[in-house]
């Protein structure tokens, strides 16, 4: 394997281990470990854990593949390796 | 219109539309039949594979299941879309890449192994037919409870519906019909949805209704269902969890891994042109899944409170006392849809303190004081049990909807069924025609010979799955948790090693996925049956239920993924390394450039 495609290959890992990061926090985080304690806090009707567990973390799954799908082109394009 | 008639109509011309449509895109190659020319735009891609991954249990079953369990229920709405992100992320973009029709075909070329190959065709037929059993005998549900007719004929017009688009079109016939089953499906789920929100909340959209205020009152209301569910014995709504926590969690991750490795929710990522548009396609799927995922724990919440409603009105509009003697509903002034249901027998009321009036709580409550309240009450036991499978086909009703809402609910659980029977027959075929046939017992087959074997294999197995539809084995329901586990601790993290490791060898996945196959199966059988035969179960053996630090054998995959994952990596690290070829393989599918037209040829 080459310089560049060594850092090609880096450059996703850094971007997968960001997006996965956030992945955890919204779900398993808000959505069940903490659960309990941010239902102390209201969203409109909803306690915060409850809404996360049902609503927002399918919000911010939707919005991570798109920031995912955009970065990596980036990265493609930035190490010349994206398709014509 | 009367209710029927408008149902036969609306029913008939979806039918109509799938064929036409079917008839339009007429598979001509091997490649048209297993990823439709690998040309379809990737939005079109998503709502296809959106439509083919909700099924009958997410159509109907899923927010009658949130509804019962309340708070605990968000596992199934995380899990499910989770795993999407993986997916995108860690598998679709690089299977893409790499250029063949199969899940087992990437396994089998990846580890240089036809073992390995035929571990992973194993797996994927076991996963995908418990799965077409389930929708075959929700096809036969909801043609019986819709059309009249029985159930048996309700699966024949099924299986024929299924087999003139799904043996005619193959990949390409199926994903322009599931694109037109997507949008049957959600209107049919959100316009009642709108419908009971703007209702209950005066907010007309549901995901907003849900943290809304009940209309003409000041309390919000989840907080009004808490406290009435509670004052009823039931568990908290907003917080009560599925087991444990660890349990919740574990299920969570397990529902993701599962979601991200079953193969008929992999193929559709072969089918668009480019690494480009397999990883935006999934962003789509998610949208195209999430619309009606997040609408689901409004109808959840929704038709429980409408239920309660229903059977105590006071209570829930005016504030009366739960243990009134007055407060539940007298049984004879029952609404008419309680009527109807009761004759389906999934709705089903028992008067077992003689007063005539229906009362409906949770007569195990443990807290002492709730339940001093119910017995001063003079309650004798719960006298009204709801099938969860029918609030989302009874909610148009429970709100007095108009009869074309109801044909439309109808139409889209039929849609949702036959669009994921169609996908995983698909899935089925390829691996028997193109992964057993070609790949393995007759290589020098010829294209056209291979499409035959793959249109032979698809119709035995609509016929295999419509028998199945009919004959349910007891054992269908327990099994879609082996299906998640299966494609969790075997599938997934064969794939993922395969991508992200260049030294996996052939020794390490295969002990992985067999290993991994073996712990699963030896932990779900224990609860369940050895090949879910009741009486073979063997608790003690593993030290009684759940005793695997209190996960249930549905949450198991996740746990089966570990020790695959560590098992592969072990028995790595003293074997030898995969070949040169094999290391620059890796490497040429880790990068987007020169991806090419999908093909089938074994290397």
């Amino acid at each position: 394997m080459d310089k560049s495609s060594e850092a090609y290959w880096k450059a996703t890992l850094g971007l997968l281990t960001k997006i996965l990061i956030v992945w955890f926090l919204v779900s398993f985080g808000a959505g069940i470990l903490f659960a309990p304690l941010l239902n102390n806090i209201h969203l409109g009707g909803y306690p915060l854990g409850f809404w996360f567990a049902q609503q927002g973390s399918m919000y911010t799954f939707v919005a991570l593949i798109f920031i995912y799908a955009k970065k990596m082109n980036d990265i493609d394009r930035k190490f010349d390796v994206h398709e014509d | 219109m009367e209710l029927q008639t408008t149902i036969y109509l609306v029913v008939g011309l979806t039918f109509a539309l799938y064929i036409g449509i079917a008839f339009w895109a007429r598979a001509g190659s091997t490649s048209e039949f297993y990823v439709a020319g690998g040309g379809v735009h990737p939005v079109l891609n998503g709502m296809a594979t959106g439509a083919d991954w909700m099924s009958a249990a997410s159509f109907i079953s899923m927010a009658g299941l949130i509804s019962n369990m309340g708070y605990g229920g968000g596992l199934f709405l995380m899990g499910w879309t989770g795993g999407y992100v993986l997916l995108a992320m860690l598998l679709a973009p690089y299977l893409r890449k790499f250029g063949k029709f199969t899940v087992p075909q990437f396994i089998g070329d990846r580890y240089y192994s036809k073992s390995a190959a035929t571990v992973a065709v194993l797996c994927l037929l076991v996963a995908s037919l418990t799965y077409v059993i389930g929708q075959m005998t929700g096809v036969g549900v909801a043609f019986s409870r819709f059309l009249g007719v029985s159930k048996e004929t309700g699966v024949y017009v099924g299986m024929g519906v299924v087999f003139v688009y799904a043996v005619l079109g193959g990949m390409k016939g199926i994903t322009y019909t599931q694109v037109a089953q997507y949008v049957v499906l959600i209107f049919a789920y959100t316009v009642p949805a709108v419908f009971i929100s703007m209702h209950l909340t005066g907010n007309p959209i549901p995901q907003l209704g849900l943290g809304s205020n009940l209309i003409g009152s000041d309390v919000s209301l989840l907080q009004k269902l808490d406290t009435i569910v509670v004052e009823l014995g039931f568990g908290q709504y907003t917080t009560t969890t599925a087991g444990s926590t660890l349990n919740m969690f574990v299920y969570t991750l397990s529902l993701m891994i599962g979601t991200a490795g079953l193969p008929h929710v992999i193929m559709r990522f072969f089918t668009v042109p480019t690494v480009k548009d397999a990883r935006s396609s999934a962003g789509w799927a998610l949208v195209f899944i999430a619309i009606l995922y997040t609408t689901a724990p409004a109808v959840a919440a929704m038709a429980k409170t409408n239920l309660l409603r229903t059977i105590t009105p006071g209570v829930v509009t005016q504030n009366a006392d739960v243990y009134a003697k007055d407060s539940a509903i007298q049984y004879a002034e029952r609404p008419d849809w309680m009527n109807r249901w009761e004759k389906t027998g999934l709705l089903k009321f028992e008067d077992k303190n003689g007063d005539g009036r229906i009362q409906y709580y949770n007569d195990k409550v443990k807290d002492e004081a709730v339940k001093a309240k119910m017995d001063a009450a003079g309650w004798k036991g719960n006298e009204l049990t709801v099938n969860a499978d029918i609030i989302v086909l009874a909610n148009p009703e429970i709100a007095l909807l108009p009869n074309w809402v109801i044909a439309l609910v109808a139409a889209g659980g039929l849609a949702a069924a036959l669009s994921t029977a169609a996908g995983l027959l698909l899935a089925i075929s390829s691996a028997i025609s193109h992964d057993l046939v070609k790949g393995v017992f007759n290589p020098k087959i010829s294209e056209k010979g291979e499409l035959m074997a793959g249109k032979i294999a698809m119709a035995c197995s609509i016929v295999v799955a419509g028998y199945l539809g009919l004959n349910p084995p007891g054992f269908a329901a327990g099994t879609v948790a082996l299906a998640f586990g299966i494609a969790a601790s075997s599938l997934f993290p064969a794939i993922m090693m395969g991508i992200f490791s260049k030294k996996m060898n052939k020794e390490g996945a295969i002990a992985g996925m067999l290993f991994g196959l073996f712990i699963t199966l030896f932990y779900v059988f224990a609860h369940k049956g050895l090949f879910f035969i009741k009486g073979t179960e063997y608790l003690p053996l593993i030290g009684g239920p759940n005793s695997f630090f209190g996960i249930t054998p549905e949450a198991f995959g996740a746990v089966g993924a570990m020790f695959n994952f560590i098992v592969a990596f072990a028995v790595d690290k003293f074997t030898a390394e995969p070949p040169e070829h094999i290391q620059h393989l890796v490497e040429s599918v880790r990068t987007p450039r020169g991806a090419k037209a999908v093909d089938g040829a074994h290397a």
